[in-house]
């Protein structure tokens, strides 16, 4: 008796799955699946993000449960799959870190639809970046421009002073002390979030040393007391060692974190005139000040060094996969898709290096400028470093790379000690 | 009669084993899962590496007592052991006695135990809006800014510079030419937003030089496309500046701008003098103190700590304040005792097992400290502000992930705090019997 009832609900479920599969036009097969991703954005970003996710929703019928982690996702990823739950996707900010979960084997390969979809839509230098042992394992999502530096004009305009984007690390250098002598501080840096200090660096690295040494400086292949380190450094020092220059001196730098230092800059009134880090900064200015993005908040990109060419360090988030069932398979594919990526850069705060992308689908020239460049500057890509080395250097609050850089604008006089630091920390973390 | 006897002998504790452990069995299955297995695979764990595959013996320990970040959550460690107990066993007893002898005891006590029902995450984040550094969101600097400004009000023209001309020195800004009367001094000054010259601030223009006087301009060198060192058309001068003459090193007058920036010093003697702009002029703002800067963060958490938890403390001691024998009090008085030798000689003996409880109680609670030094510390600043029981959580599950150093710290914590549960366990069976 009661067996027929539970077989009558089955079939009656099953009948109304199919209506709907059949009233929505689409193909609902994933209907009742449910996939678990887990990425860092949290927010107006998981807003938008879920959006991306209900898309999916609409058009296959799988259930997306989406989490943000924040800061904390490599910790939350670790713990569930020790624990034997992994996610089935995860967005993953550290190459290093999925080169981790890939070598420990909880994370696959994807499959062979993924892999076309990343050769048709990307350029190879992201399938290089997603690969680890040969075999395609991540799929950039949403990459970020990190060379621009985002300035105030109504902040110029109180200095009395022409916006002129400076193309070179000199004139930046003496735009700034213009700056300053009309009172105004020239830049606001947020040194109690150490990843922006690595930011920094980098690129001044990228373009002072060159990307070969980049790379090597990557991979440990010279150490953190080698030369180019030291010349880098000191160029960087030429900025913050003034304390005029730096909105709040070295000690309130330390204690200003990322959102704070741009609404230094972009509050009314100004505490700064501009303000270094990347493209994301334009959704921070939009959501936090009133500033208007493309009116008087701008950027230009970050200037040269001895004549370097232009080059970008980028960022990403890279979907990697736990599991390989029907949905999460599908959900890969939809991600590597330039479809899913438009949703979000309707939106705005979104860049993608997927072709695809139409130019309208940016919501304004600043964005689709930013992403522009990317997609340009071919080998003077890299991606940001301290994403790159194994994390307990480059990703851990209060240590490594934070740590030392954080302790470097301190002092900006500490150079040596400062490339010994570094280099000590990378010595213990790059240890087999 | 005799089956009366034999019932109650079958009821003593002992006789049925059996019985006993079936009933602890719950409790066994418990404490099994929850303490015995993690404490028993923590130790084990900690001599194995990263991995948790090859067995690498005490290197871990080794790796654990040679890392400065754990030396440093070690000597943190220290420091609120010593501090934060004492502060809120003293503050608890003296809170205490004092409400006893209030109308609204119960009520102040309420208010003073609330922040024990706030969870130490919210504390954490109230207590770091409190001590931010910038006196527009910080409450305690922008009170601080509040008293001194009263006091020394703030500076004219802070942050503001000379251009050229002029050395920077002790006492401030000295001109480097020597100034004989006749000439007119130009001082051009900069690192000073026009927009915020005071609205009496007129054009600056150079003066005509005058005889046995020294004359000269102050004015601000900023203005859009102008030339550095020369006074453009919409530049204007600095009003209300202190200008100070010198000769061979004393002062010999002082007169202020005025509002167009000039200034004059009549009747001088033939000869040579220089100039000084006094720094008092540009000192930058009084803005606070950095708390959450390396030097004081761990002083601010502690006290944010004892804030968090002198209600509890409080309440231990009124409660055992009240089992006080009243007559012991009252004798202590018709002696002729004053209030405070019966404060010490009677109360405070009366209390000491009670006080020794409580604060080997926050003993073990300060050892486990983690999450207000985990909200309230700014990234920049969390090595010096690390403790144990954070190292731990970072080494183990911070991207780094190495859980065998993490055990490793689990166990040495676990050593730290079994000294004092063991002390407590004594004390508490010592008092039962």
């Amino acid at each position: 008796m009661r067996l027929s009832i539970i077989a009558g609900l089955c079939a009656v479920a099953l009948a109304a799955t199919a209506c709907g599969a059949g009233e929505a036009g689409s193909d609902r097969a994933l209907a009742g699946q449910t996939v678990d991703v887990i990425g860092t954005w949290s927010g107006e970003e998981q807003v938008h993000f879920e959006k991306v996710l209900d898309a999916f929703s609409k058009k296959t019928g799988a259930q997306v449960r989406y989490t943000g982690a924040g800061d904390e996702l490599p910790t939350v990823v670790q713990t569930r799959v020790s624990g034997g739950t992994p996610p089935s996707i995860a967005l993953v900010a550290q190459p290093g870190f999925a080169a981790q979960l890939a070598k420990s084997g909880a994370i696959k390969p994807v499959g062979a639809e993924v892999e076309d979809a990343v050769t048709a839509n990307y350029a190879p230098i992201w399938k290089q970046l997603g690969s680890f042992d040969n075999r395609l394992y991540g799929v950039y999502f949403k990459v970020a421009n990190k060379s621009t530096v985002w300035y105030n004009q109504k902040a110029f305009e109180a200095a009395s002073l022409p916006v002129e984007k400076p193309a070179t690390w000199d004139k930046f250098l003496a735009t700034s002390r213009a700056l300053a002598d009309a009172g105004t501080p020239a830049v606001s840096i947020a040194g109690a979030d150490g990843w922006t200090l690595t930011d920094w660096f980098e690129n001044v690295y990228l373009r002072t040393a060159g990307p070969d040494n980049y790379d090597k400086l990557t991979r440990h292949e010279i150490p953190w007391t080698d030369e180019t380190v030291r010349v880098a450094l000191r160029e960087l020092a030429k900025l913050f060692g003034d304390a005029k220059l730096v909105q709040g001196g070295s000690s309130g730098a330390l204690q200003t974190e990322f959102a704070k230092s741009v609404t230094n800059v972009f509050d009314d009134p100004s505490q700064a005139a501009m303000v270094y880090e990347g493209d994301f900064v334009a959704g921070v200015i939009s959501s936090s000040t009133k500033t208007v993005v493309g009116q008087d908040a701008g950027f230009f990109p970050f200037p040269s060094l001895n004549g370097s060419a232009p080059s970008v360090v980028t960022g990403g988030d890279m979907a990697v996969q736990f599991k390989d069932d029907a949905a999460t398979t599908k959900l890969m594919q939809f991600l590597a898709s330039p479809e899913s990526g438009s949703v979000w850069a309707a939106d705005g705060g979104y860049l993608s290096a997927n072709k695809g992308i139409e130019p309208k689908a940016y919501p304004n020239e600043v964005t689709h400028e930013l992403a522009q460049q990317i997609l340009d500057a071919g080998d003077n890509v890299r991606f940001d470093m301290s994403d790159l080395t194994p994390a307990a250097f480059g990703g851990t609050k209060g240590a490594g790379m934070w740590k030392a850089l954080q302790d470097f604008l301190g002092d900006p006089t500490k150079i040596d000690e400062t490339m010994q630091g570094l280099e000590s920390a990378a010595g213990k973390a790059y240890k087999p | 009669m005799t089956h009366v006897l034999r019932a109650r002998r079958a009821a003593e504790p002992g006789r049925s084993p059996g019985k006993a452990v079936l009933f602890l069995l719950p409790a066994l299955l418990i404490l099994g899962a929850l303490v015995v297995y993690p404490l028993v695979y923590s130790l084990l764990r900690s001599f194995f590496d990263a991995s948790g595959d090859k067995f690498v013996g005490v290197h871990n320990y080794v790796e654990t007592f040679t890392d400065p970040r754990t030396l440093i959550a070690f000597r943190n460690n220290v420091i609120w052991v010593v501090v934060a107990p004492a502060a809120v066993t003293c503050l608890g007893l003296i809170f205490a006695v004092l409400t006893e002898r209030i109308r609204w005891a119960t009520a102040f006590r309420l208010i003073l135990f609330m922040p024990m029902a706030i969870s130490l995450f919210a504390s954490g984040i109230i207590f770091r809006l409190v001590y931010e550094e910038d006196p527009a969101r910080g409450v305690v600097n922008a009170a601080m800014v509040g008293v001194h400004d009263v006091f020394s009000p703030p500076s004219p023209y802070p942050g503001a510079r000379p251009r050229s001309g002029l050395t920077a020195g002790d006492l401030g800004y000295t001109s480097t030419a020597t100034v004989s009367p006749g000439d007119v001094v130009s001082l051009p000054l900069v690192g000073y937003s026009p927009q915020r010259l005071p609205n009496t601030a007129r054009s600056a223009s150079k003066s005509e030089s005058g005889h046995r006087e020294v004359r000269g301009v102050a004015w601000l060198d900023v203005s859009a496309s102008g030339r550095s060192g020369e006074i453009d058309p919409t530049e204007r001068g600095m009003p209300g500046l202190t200008v100070e003459i010198l000769r061979d090193g004393a002062v010999l007058s002082t007169t202020t701008t005025g509002d167009d920036g000039r200034f004059v010093f009549p009747d001088l003697a033939p000869g040579q003098y220089s100039l000084r702009l006094p720094s008092s002029a540009f000192a930058l703002p009084f803005r606070g103190l950095t708390w959450l800067g390396p030097t004081l963060v761990t002083p601010v958490i502690i006290s944010s700590w004892i804030w968090i938890m002198t209600g509890f403390a409080i309440t231990f001691i009124a409660a055992g304040l009240s089992a006080i024998p009243r007559d012991a009090l009252e004798a202590a008085r018709v002696d002729g005792a004053t209030e405070w030798q019966v404060f010490r000689r009677v109360t405070v003996p009366l209390l000491a097992p009670l006080l020794l409880t409580v604060f080997v109680t926050l003993v073990i609670n300060v050892l486990k400290i983690f999450e207000l030094v985990f909200v309230i510390a700014p990234g920049s600043v969390q090595e010096e502000a690390n403790v144990l029981a954070l190292q731990m959580w970072q080494v183990s599950f911070g991207a780094g992930g190495d859980q065998g150093v993490g055990s490793a710290l689990a166990i040495i914590l676990f050593l730290l705090v079994a000294p004092a549960m063991l002390y407590n366990i004594r004390r508490f069976r010592r008092e039962r019997s």
